[in-house]
């Protein structure tokens, strides 16, 4: 054999690891996802092309009302982990100089060494009937009696943004950090103000990190089945929560996997109009 | 906004207040996990009773420890077993991506590494369910046609394995590639020049350069692995990984073993991001 034959006989060794995984693993089971939510039984192992189980999503109110509430809640929870993680970002990025810098830096990432089930948890010992935060409010005075705080759309919030701080502020101070401080100053002395500094200089340059973090965040907040569900209690409603109930509890996948289905689809259609809006590439974001 | 402008000093405190707030919420609620292990008392909750180590080592009088806790070492025991096969699989595979879109130019190369990213965007529990479907489909064909009972592709621990590997494989891929980029080629050449195989230069100069970058990434992928909870619980029969036991406990309610289950967990992925901080500083030549 020549060279060129080795060079070719060595894409294909290594082609076929990376085929095998992608299409046995991703492309196969998501098409058989897709053809069961997309059948019907008609008789017992028996099944037919059908619409049934999309029909069914649309016209039972508990469904689209969970996904719904699930996409609308996620957005907010995205927002909410922008807001609170900007300044924290800023802080970082442009305040901090050395040491201090890298060790808050590493500081940010320590949740993310821990599981979530166990960051989880710590929150239920904090906001729970008997919990540390309603104690600590007894004790000083502020209520007469224990407080529930788990089990409510502000828990389920608070749990969401506090699991996807981590992956919203990496990307930021990553992006802020490349913001040189003479075009921050230069807008000061061509008469803006914090505000216009903020809207024309700094998010324009900050704009690949916030949307890459933004989209990681929602990608996680719509998928998590976790929090949702301890510190939502039973009624969490929230779509994932549908999909295990279809799968695990009532055996009905075809049912399960249009749910599945609908849940990818709107994932997609978020990050590609999240790119879309700001110009960015899914190669560009994610693999930086 | 920046040290070189002058601004209030109250706005400045507040500013540093903010930030030190942000810091006590971000690491609440792993201390409250961390310290309830050691109260004497039958709830992770206040009042303080008294620091005890029952909650680790007690067996029996209505407490059980941690370490004499036979099902939960049990489902240690498979989250490490899970956790070593997928870290093992996803390097393997991480490393052939790497050179094959590192050291290749064909044509679709853009494509592909589009395609190799999708699994980061596709939700975990979308992953588990559409595995569990192909291959419980695959099972279902080779048993009514050709009588073959393969029960490893029912749910189970090779399943949880694969779906993992799945996601897994994509973040690896990230950190090799990145680590590959940046090795000096004409190290290899030089190596080639002095008469070394293509084999001898691979064993010899380009996988000592990855070796940082996969120790580092097979530290994340078996910590991902054994904290893994969305696609595990599609996939799991009744040998359960720690996540998935420590989620049925949560939900019956709770001792305070659960927290030093938590703690051990904390400690043990604190150690090894260690490691891996420090294997990414210091690169051996």
């Amino acid at each position: 054999m020549n060279h060129g034959d080795h060079q070719k006989l060595f894409f294909w060794l290594l082609l076929a690891p990376f085929a095998l995984w992608l299409i046995l693993l991703i492309f196969i089971p998501h098409l058989d996802m897709l053809s069961i939510a997309l059948r019907e039984r008609v008789a017992p192992r028996e099944y037919a092309f059908s619409l049934a189980n999309f029909q069914a999503f649309f016209t039972e109110p508990l469904y689209w009302r969970t996904f719904l509430r699930t996409a609308l809640m996620s957005i907010l929870a995205t927002a909410l982990t922008l807001l609170i993680a900007f300044p924290v970002a800023w802080y970082i990025a442009k305040i901090l100089r050395g040491r201090s810098k890298s060790l808050l830096f590493l500081l940010c990432l320590i949740p993310f060494w821990v599981s979530e089930l166990v960051r989880t948890y710590g929150w239920m010992i904090l906001l729970r009937e008997t919990g540390v935060v309603s104690r600590v409010l007894q004790w000083s005075g502020l209520v007469d009696g224990p407080v529930e705080m788990l089990y409510n759309d502000a828990a389920i919030l608070l749990g969401l943004v506090y699991n996807a701080l981590l992956f919203m502020v990496v990307p930021l101070v990553t992006a802020l950090d490349s913001l040189s401080d003479e075009l921050v100053e230069a807008s000061y002395d061509l008469g803006g103000n914090s505000l216009s500094t903020l809207r024309f200089v700094v998010i324009p340059h900050a704009m690949p990190g916030i949307v890459s973090g933004c989209i990681i965040v929602f990608m996680l907040t719509l998928g998590n089945y976790l929090t949702p569900t301890l510190l939502g209690g039973k009624d969490s409603l929230w779509f994932t929560g549908q999909i295990y109930t279809q799968f695990i509890t009532r055996f009905n996948w075809e049912l399960g996997s249009a749910f599945g289905v609908l849940l990818l689809i709107l994932s997609s259609v978020i990050v590609w109009l999240g790119l879309r809006l700001s110009g960015q590439t899914l190669s560009g974001t994610l693999a930086r | 906004m920046i040290p070189s402008l002058p601004r209030s000093s109250a706005s400045a405190a507040l500013y540093t207040a903010y930030v030190a707030l942000f810091f006590v919420f971000l690491l609440a609620p792993l201390v409250v996990v961390g310290v309830f292990a050691f109260n004497d008392s039958l709830f992770a909750s206040l009042p303080w009773q008294g620091f005890t180590l029952d909650w680790f080592t007690a067996a029996g009088d209505g407490r059980t420890g941690v370490f004499r806790d036979g099902p939960l070492l049990e489902s240690i025991g498979v989250s490490l077993f899970v956790a070593f096969w997928v870290t093992v699989l996803s390097l393997s595979v991480a490393t052939t991506n790497a050179f094959l879109f590192e050291r290749h130019v064909f044509r679709g190369r853009e494509f592909l590494f589009m395609l190799m990213l999708l699994p980061l965007v596709i939700p975990g529990v979308i992953l588990g369910i559409s595995i569990l479907i192909a291959s419980n489909s695959l099972a279902n064909v080779l048993e009514d046609r050709f009588l073959l009972e393969w029960d490893w592709l029912r749910p189970g621990l090779v399943l949880v394995i694969l779906g993992q590997f799945s996601f897994i494989t994509t973040i690896a891929t990230l950190v090799v590639t990145a680590r590959l980029r940046k090795i000096d080629r004409s190290l290899e050449e030089a190596a080639r020049d002095l008469g070394a195989g293509h084999l001898a230069v691979l064993l010899t100069v380009t996988l000592p350069w990855l070796r940082p970058a996969l120790l580092a990434c097979g530290i994340v992928a078996f910590l991902m692995s054994f904290e893994n909870f969305n696609t595990t619980l599609m996939l799991v029969s009744s040998d359960s990984p720690l996540t998935i036991t420590l989620f049925d406990r949560l939900r019956e309610g709770s001792t305070p073993a659960l927290n030093a289950v938590s703690l051990l967990l904390m400690t043990g992925s604190g150690l090894l991001a260690l490691i891996s901080v420090l294997a990414q500083r210091n690169p051996p030549r």
